[in-house]
């Protein structure tokens, strides 16, 4: 009744190619980025900026990356920390070695550094596919860690190939507290995101969804193979570049390479698993019940009064069965449970 | 599922009041958050040294708190994973009261608040691990490597290689062999070890094991062509079993190799075998029995109160780690208490003080019940460390045994050259003027 679409006139090409065509979603679309802009702000305390909405953010945002890669373009990879790794790393150097250095040309750089690695590697997927390109992939996953331990110069030549983020300022401004940096991150994150919801719609988008359907007829219908599944890459791995910088400046604050380890790219793939392939709200989603459900389930499990070793325990076993109901009931993920949702909302409450 | 999502919310919200009228209750007590872990791939470690913090907490409640002053604490599965662990911190350190100190056991957990402690003023100790450079209190105001770090564990290792070939000029010519695990971990020791080759003149051949460790033949065969004199095995979890059991099968000495502290427990002799006997590691704690190990074994095992699911773990070398790291907490409160206010509960900040003017003396050892079981320390805003004396073990195949009667001291005027020099380069990246926080 609420949800309906009915008396919404598409009266022009403009209108009718909007990113929301239909007016409920625009206005709570506005209405959650007031909320993320202006009321969370104002309520919530360091904890939760520090400790939920800042990593939620970053890591929806490599999501994001991985799904322009896996969802849209459709090529496996597992080398996701790796390119958050090569983003955090050279923002670090451009900001360490550049007197002076906008930290936001920096964070850009750092992404265009790991889209620049996300080609070179990305050159295999020309020829192999799926679960091959999976385990080629894996092969950036361990050079870059390798390689940011072993070149003394990528970590200014710290003994142990530790760095630390340089101070954010922007325009004299300093981003120190929890709330700087989460309204810093979360414009980030918004802008980046609103970009990729333009771009899968455009024609680049297109292009790496006829790849990911069937990249033959892709090709006989006129899509230059290499092009495409190459800026899927680059995108891709800019996105996932941008997200390590912020990992490193606006949330570690001192990291090692090992902060980027094959843990983290299963953990991001799985946020795009059970978020929805090929759906960028799919990569909030996912990002949220990967990064939020663990710390929900622990606080409830540590008051139930068992011993420690048990709820440590109880918590992994949780949110292990979680995930296998999640994708036994919907294994297109949460971003398609929220459509189908949506699409009985329309009905309600006639559905017959 | 919104239903669901609902009844979260609620069972969440009921937790949330629990905890904030909990808060109230507790406002008398030292608040203490533990950041532990007990699932995963480094458990045996984590339950072993949180088991051993949680048991001494409870001795010194049963012996009536600090100056009438109960320690209280709560845990937060880490899962030593550098996020889990921010997220515990965020979550523990406003909590009763506001958190004392802080102790993550795990290097990228220790990084990932290295910069929040200092803002938020609750000192973090890292007992054995973490930035060497952390010692000068300069420029790390909150941070405690205390006892020792990486690099006084390389120089001790040098020193005590030295003994073992009659002096440190015998070095010269002589091969050593530094296999590490490829990691920052292992690449900390670089700079202690290059300046010791450079002054004694000895070879030394870095050979790398990538993580996790479990196939290591090449590098042993490696190893057995250059024939060494000594092994230093700077490992950590399956790879230690390995390298000792590959070791064993290509038939290099177990005596000849010097392993880290992190890969001389139980938990990495036992898996290994008979193999493992006669190898020897790095420690800072000598193995043994001690009143107040009994105290505990007593007192809180008595009441039932123990930690350790396995009693026969009382006293082992993760146990025992943990037991020194609460004493030496318990005494930093103790000193805070002493000059801010008896039976007051500390602020972190306070705690601060009480750990930079820790003097843990031999009498001090004896009224703790721990006479030799860790070095003496006396710390200052200069050196966190406070001691940097480590001391060798030898696994007989049963136990370990401390192989030098007396506490093993490397160079420590080249350590503090290092820690100088590294500290200074970090402060100027992070434009911190380097000066002794005030009183």
């Amino acid at each position: 009744m609420i949800y309906r679409e009915a008396g919404q006139f598409k009266t022009s090409y403009e209108k009718d190619s909007q990113i929301f065509p239909i007016a409920q979603d625009r206005y709570a679309v506005v209405a959650l980025l007031l909320i993320a802009f202006v009321a969370v702000p104002l309520m919530a305390t360091p904890y939760v900026f520090s400790a939920i909405l800042i990593p939620f953010l970053i890591f929806a945002l490599a999501t994001l990356g991985l799904n322009i890669l896996t969802g849209y373009a459709g090529q496996m990879s597992l080398g996701t920390a790796a390119f958050m790794a090569v983003g955090a790393f050279a923002s670090y150097n451009f900001m360490l070695r550049i007197e002076g250095m906008p930290v936001l040309v920096a964070f850009v750089l750092g992404g265009v550094c790991a889209a620049i690695v996300g080609i070179v590697f990305g050159l295999p997927s020309l020829r192999i596919r799926g679960f091959y390109l999976a385990a080629s992939t894996l092969a950036t996953q361990f050079f870059v860690v390798w390689c940011l331990t072993k070149v003394p110069w990528f970590t200014n030549n710290s003994s142990s190939g530790v760095i630390t983020a340089q101070q954010i300022e922007i325009l004299g401004f300093k981003f120190d507290t929890p709330q700087e940096k989460y309204l810093l991150v979360l414009a980030i994150v918004a802008i980046m995101a609103l970009m990729a919801k333009n771009m899968v719609r455009s024609t680049v988008g297109r292009s790496w969804m006829a790849v990911r359907d069937m990249d033959v007829a892709a090709e006989v219908i006129g899509f230059r193979i290499m092009r495409t599944k190459l800026t899927a890459f680059a995108v891709s791995s800019f996105y996932c570049g941008v997200a390590g910088a912020l990992y490193a400046y606006c949330y570690l604050g001192t990291v090692e390479p090992e902060a980027y380890n094959l843990d983290v790219s299963f953990r991001i793939l799985f946020m795009v698993i059970i978020g929805g392939v090929g759906s960028i709200l799919g990569s909030f989603l996912g990002a949220a019940f990967i990064v939020l459900l663990p710390v929900v389930l622990s606080v409830i499990v540590h008051y139930t009064g068992l011993p420690n070793s048990v709820t440590s325990n109880l918590e992994l076993m949780v949110f292990g069965a979680l995930i296998i109901f999640f994708l036994i009931v919907e294994p297109h993920g949460l971003a398609r449970l929220w459509q189908i949702g949506k699409e009985k909302l329309r009905l309600w409450p006639f559905p017959h | 599922m919104k239903f669901k999502l609902s009844k979260l919310l609620a069972i969440s919200a009921v937790a949330a009041t629990t905890a904030l009228t909990g808060t109230l209750a507790a406002a008398q007590e030292q608040f203490v958050p533990i950041l532990s872990y007990r699932v995963g791939a480094y458990a045996s470690g984590g339950s072993g040294f949180f088991g051993g913090v949680i048991d001494y907490f409870n001795l010194v409640n049963a012996n009536g708190g600090v100056n009438g002053v109960k320690l209280s604490w709560e845990e937060c599965e880490t899962e030593y994973n550098a996020s889990r662990g921010v997220e515990c911190y965020e979550r523990l350190k406003k909590k009763n009261g506001g958190a004392g100190l802080v102790e993550p056991l795990g290097t990228g957990i220790a990084y990932g608040i290295l910069d929040r402690v200092a803002v938020d003023k609750i000192p973090m100790t890292t007992l054995g691990y973490g930035r060497s450079d952390a010692a000068n209190g300069k420029v790390f105001p909150y941070v405690f490597p205390l006892i020792t770090s990486y690099w006084s564990q390389a120089a001790g290792m040098i020193k005590y290689l030295g003994d073992k070939a009659g002096g440190l000029d015998k070095l010269k010519g002589k091969k050593i062999v530094h296999l590490y695990h490829d990691s920052a971990f292992g690449k900390e020791p670089f700079p202690v070890l290059e300046a010791y080759e450079k002054q004694l003149g000895f070879q030394l051949t870095k050979i790398a094991v990538p993580h996790p460790g479990n196939e290591q033949n090449s590098q042993w065969l490696q190893i057995r062509q250059a024939n060494p004199d000594y092994v230093i095995l700077w490992g950590w979890g399956v790879m230690n079993a390995v390298a000792i059991k590959t070791a064993a099968r290509v038939g290099f000495p177990r005596e000849k190799m010097l392993g880290v502290w992190w890969a001389g427990s139980e938990e990495d002799t036992i898996p290994a075998g008979d193999a493992a006997k006669g190898y020897t590691t790095m420690t800072f704690n000598t193995p043994g029995n001690y009143p107040v190990i009994d105290d505990i074994r007593k007192k809180v095992y008595g009441a039932g109160k123990g930690n350790l699911a396995d009693k026969d773990r009382i006293g082992s070398v993760y146990h025992m780690r943990g037991i020194t790291a609460a004493m030496l907490w318990v005494e930093g409160i103790r000193n805070a208490q002493a000059k801010y206010g008896k039976g007051k509960v500390m602020t972190g900040e306070q705690i601060r003080w009480g750990l930079e003017n820790l003097n843990v003396d031999e009498a001090r050892q004896k009224a703790l019940g721990a006479h030799g079981m860790f070095p003496t320390i006396k710390t200052s805003c200069e050196d966190h460390e406070g001691s940097g004396a480590t001391k060798v073990q030898v696994w007989d195949g049963k136990a370990w045994k401390a192989v030098t009667p007396n506490w093993v001291m490397g160079d420590r005027a080249m350590v503090q050259k290092l820690v100088a020099e590294s500290s200074a380069k970090y402060a100027a990246e992070k434009k911190i003027t380097a000066a002794c926080a005030a009183g």
